[in-house]
This record gives C-alpha cells, sequence and structure tokens, in this order.
C-alpha cells in the first residue's frame, strides 16, 4: 500500500520534469536508447529480441531441413543396401586394381547439387585431386568427368582445363538405372579411357561416409593385364559364351560394368549426402539453441537491471522528498 | 548336477551373446582370410597425399569368395541380381539354366569357368524338385572355378506375373514398327522390341 502510493508518487515526479520529452509511456521512454527520465542511461533489449526472433527462426528452419533429410534418407537407403549386389560379381569376376597403370585415365567424381551438407563434397574433390596427382605422369593424362554443381564449383578453382564433362541436375527425378545407364553411355562415347575411376562417398551409416574408389578397365586394359598376370591372370580360363569375339564380349562387359557401378556409387552417394545434411542440420539446430540460451539470459539480465534501476530512481527521488 | 551346469553355461552364452550384439566385435575366423586392400595403391597413394586417409576400394566391402575346391562340389551356389534388389544371394541349387545369346544353357556344379552374354529370355533355377522360372532382359552370367555361379540382369520378372495380353500386344505393335521403319536406328530398336515380346511369348507357352 505505502510502496504503491511511493510508486504513485514517483512517477509524478518523474513525469513532471519530463515534459520537454516526447510524448511516449514513460516505459518505453526507459526502454528506448536514449536519455531516460533525470537523466539516467538505460540499455536497449530492442537489439538482443531482435537477434533472439532471427535466431529462433534459424533453428526451426534447420531442425525442419533436418526432418526432410531424414524422411528422404529412409527410402534412398532401402534402394542402396537393395543396389549393393549389383557390382559384386563384376569384382569377383575381374578383380580390383586400383593401382593399375595405364595412360589414359578418367576421374568420375560424384557430388551434389545442394549444398548445407556438411563435408563430403570437400572430401570428394580433395580425394579427387590426391589421384589425378597420383595418375599424373609423364605420357599420362587424367581427365575429370564431374557430376553434380558443387564438385564442378571446386575443381573449376585450379583444373578447368582437366574438367571435360559436367553433368548437374542428376537428382531431379528419383534415381533409377535407365537415367544412369543413359548417362554412362555418354560419358563412354566422349572419352577415351584406359581406366575409369569413380569417387564417391559410400554410405556406412547415418554418421559415417567413407570416400570410396572403384576402378573400372577398359576391355583393351583387361586384355593386356590378364596376359601380364596376377588378379587377372585367370580370366584366361574362362570360356566366352556368346557374342562374335572375345573382344566384343568384353566390350559389353566393360560397359555394363560400367553402368552398374556407377549406379551403385550415385545411390551411395545421394545416400551419404542427406545423411550428412542431417547430422550438418542437426548441430546447426542445436547451435541456434545454445545461442538463444545465451542471448536470453543477456535479454533477462539487461530487462532486470533497467527496472532495478527505474526502481532506484523513483525510491531516491522520494526518499529525498520526504526524508 | 551336470544339469546346473549346463544352465550356467547356456546363462553365460547367451549373457555373452547379448553383449557380443551390443558391441560388434567378429570372431577371429569370420574375418576375410584375404587381403581387404590393394597394398601397392595404398602406399602410392601415401607418397602422394600423405595427410589424406587412402579412399576404400571395393574389395574392402565383398566378403571374399571360396576358393576352388579340389573335388566336384555336390551344390552350385547361385547370386541372382538386379540394380534393385539381389534376388537370390547365395543360394544352393542343384542346377540353373541361364538364356545365353548361342541358346539354353545349363549350369551343373564343377561346371567350367565361363562368361556368357545373356539375351532376353527364361532363366530357371532347378533346387530339388522346385523350379523357379524369372524372364530376365539381358545381362551376363559368370560361372566361376569354384561353383559360383552369378547372374547380373538389367530387369527380371518371375515368369507368373507376365500379363499374357500386353505381350500379344506389344509384339503386334513392334512388328508393326518395324516393318514401317525408316532409319537404322528405328529397325534396331524395333527389332529388339520384337526380339523381346517374343521370347516373352516363349517363356509364357514353355
Amino acid at each position: 500500500m505505502a510502496m504503491a502510493a511511493l510508486r504513485r508518487e514517483g512517477r509524478r515526479l518523474l513525469l513532471s520534469p519530463v515534459s520537454y520529452n516526447s510524448p511516449v509511456a514513460a516505459r518505453s521512454a526507459i526502454l528506448s536508447d536514449e536519455l531516460g527520465p533525470m537523466g539516467a542511461r538505460s540499455v536497449s533489449t530492442q537489439a538482443v529480441r531482435n537477434r533472439m526472433k532471427s535466431v529462433k527462426n534459424i533453428q526451426k528452419i534447420t531442425k525442419a531441413m533436418k526432418m526432410v533429410a531424414a524422411s528422404k534418407l529412409r527410402a534412398v537407403q532401402v534402394r542402396t543396401e537393395n543396389s549393393r549386389g549389383i557390382w559384386q560379381p563384376f569384382t569377383a569376376l575381374l578383380g580390383d586394381n586400383p593401382s593399375v597403370d595405364v595412360k589414359k585415365n578418367v576421374i568420375v567424381a560424384i557430388t551434389s547439387d545442394k549444398g548445407l551438407c556438411g563435408g563430403i563434397n570437400s572430401t570428394s574433390v580433395k580425394v579427387s585431386k590426391a589421384l589425378y596427382k597420383l595418375t599424373s605422369g609423364p605420357e599420362k593424362e587424367t581427365k575429370y568427368v564431374v557430376l553434380g554443381e558443387k564438385g564442378k564449383v571446386q575443381l573449376v578453382r585450379d583444373s578447368k582445363n582437366s574438367i571435360e564433362m559436367n553433368i548437374t541436375e542428376l537428382q531431379k527425378n528419383p534415381l533409377n538405372y535407365t537415367q544412369v545407364s543413359v548417362l554412362a553411355d555418354d560419358i563412354l562415347k566422349n572419352m577415351e579411357y584406359d581406366a575409369l575411376r569413380i569417387i564417391y562417398n559410400k554410405f556406412q551409416s547415418v554418421v559415417s561416409f567413407l570416400p570410396t574408389v572403384s576402378t573400372i578397365l577398359s576391355p583393351e586394359t583387361v586384355e593386356k593385364e590378364s596376359e601380364a598376370g596376377g588378379k587377372l591372370g585367370s580370366l584366361d580360363f574362362y570360356e566366352i559364351e556368346g557374342g562374335d569375339t572375345k573382344a566384343e564380349v568384353l566390350q559389353n562387359l566393360a560397359e555394363f560394368q560400367f553402368s552398374c557401378v556407377l549406379f551403385n556409387a550415385v545411390l551411395e552417394n545421394a545416400c551419404s549426402e542427406l545423411g550428412a545434411r542431417m547430422s550438418a542440420m542437426d548441430s546447426s539446430s542445436r547451435n541456434a539453441g545454445e545461442m538463444l540460451d545465451r542471448l536470453t539470459l543477456t535479454y533477462n539480465r539487461t530487462r532486470q537491471a533497467s527496472i532495478t534501476t527505474e526502481l532506484i530512481e523513483i525510491i531516491s527521488g522520494a526518499s529525498a522528498l520526504t526524508g | 548336477m551336470s544339469r546346473q551346469a549346463s544352465r550356467l553355461v547356456t546363462r553365460a552364452l547367451s549373457g555373452g551373446g547379448h553383449r557380443s550384439t551390443a558391441s560388434f566385435r567378429p570372431f577371429s575366423t569370420d574375418l576375410p582370410a584375404a587381403p581387404s586392400e590393394d597394398t601397392a595403391f595404398v602406399e602410392a597413394w601415401r607418397k602422394v597425399a600423405p595427410n589424406i586417409d587412402p579412399p576404400k576400394t571395393p574389395l574392402a566391402f565383398m566378403k571374399p569368395r571360396p576358393p576352388t575346391p579340389s573335388s566336384i562340389p555336390s551344390k552350385l551356389t547361385v547370386n541372382f541380381v538386379i540394380p534393385y534388389q539381389s534376388e537370390i544371394s547365395n543360394k544352393e541349387v542343384d542346377m540353373v539354366i541361364v538364356p545365353a545369346t548361342t541358346g539354353q544353357m545349363g549350369v551343373l556344379p564343377g561346371h567350367v569357368a565361363t562368361i556368357a552374354e545373356l539375351k532376353p529370355g527364361v532363366l530357371s533355377v532347378h533346387e530339388g524338385n522346385e523350379v523357379t522360372k524369372y524372364f530376365v532382359s539381358s545381362g551376363f552370367a559368370f560361372v566361376h572355378a569354384n561353383s559360383v555361379t552369378d547372374i547380373v540382369a538389367v530387369e527380371a520378372v518371375p515368369v507368373d506375373r507376365i500379363d499374357p495380353s500386353l505381350v500379344q500386344k506389344g509384339l503386334a505393335d513392334f512388328t508393326q514398327k518395324l516393318n514401317s521403319a525408316t532409319t537404322d536406328l528405328e529397325k534396331a530398336e524395333a527389332q529388339i522390341g520384337v526380339d523381346v515380346h517374343s521370347a516373352l511369348n516363349a517363356a509364357l507357352s514353355g
């Protein structure tokens, strides 16, 4: 009761010398960034409030993006796991020769079109560049075929002349084998190659993606390596059924192998992209939440400090009058 | 006394089994015997890019195949894959008949190692008394020396899911297209359509 009277008296005292101020409510005059009554300065909470609103929006957006990526991942993961059987027969027959030494190498780097997916595109590009260095040498030439916008942007900076083909908007329609086989046909038509190396991120789990390189040899290289012995040496023991010549069958085999391995690689990369986006958006929303907590604390501290200042002024003014 | 002991042993085993599924640690006999990475590649990589981990290669993700046995095994191991799923994986069967371009080829355990190109036709898998038939569009079949057969096809459907009326209609359409085709490309496409639909027809009747 006494406090209320004191407060009313204090406010009447405050308002009278403030007549030169614009007639805004006393509260907002105190909270805005100008001289309060009695010349007391108060810190603004408006800026902090704006920041809080934008951080909260960012948190909502990143959380939504994570949910979208999670739901898409479920569908693609099933298809990826089903397609894992398709490259195994070829590796069982021809073995795996990443260290094969040939003159013309083509590096097919699979990256994503959209961003905000963590570091997977950068790892693919790093691995591609290292592989380029590995396969380059006197009388050898290495070229890039880049699938996806993000890879092109990164590779164009220093290897612009080595990029032969760039294919984007791969995932406009859901990935299927027909589309990939047309793409593989395109690549084989336009590139001369002795060995194709496909670089992609293999999907191990939602948080783990391993950069992987699959090597596919041209039919002539297969012949050469099988004569030289080693892993492909046992290829001679296989009888060839169908086709007119062994070379024709090997040609068909190489093309079929490329399209199958490319199909699996594109699916695995799509899966890894969604998984990486999920974890990137998850950490982003967590960071936004922490930032919001810190900002809320600052906001409350500022607000309470200004209320305390106001009270002190009122009370000291009132006590100056009475005491 | 022995019953108590066996109960304790089973409890210990089940407890151990439960623990091992929580933290997956393979037994040493389950690990692949063959090297899972190409050492020459890894060494060359380390020379060029020592700071980056070498990428994995498909060998690391594949279960190793059994070696060639000295005597002819009794059963054939079949893997039948299409891009969208593995229809049959590591199934032990008696015989498979694949539609190679040179005709129907029967594969029995101990068959010589072969690479066969497939044409549209019926693939039948014989296991005991049951026969499963699939219509495959085309692909490859590899028979390895260790009696493992890999069949890779672009598209495959079980024969009982084929609609006969659509087959007849398709055959009529493509025959007509073949007759009215002008360029080589159109002729080739129409010929392929006629071949596939005739094979479908044969699959339905045979």
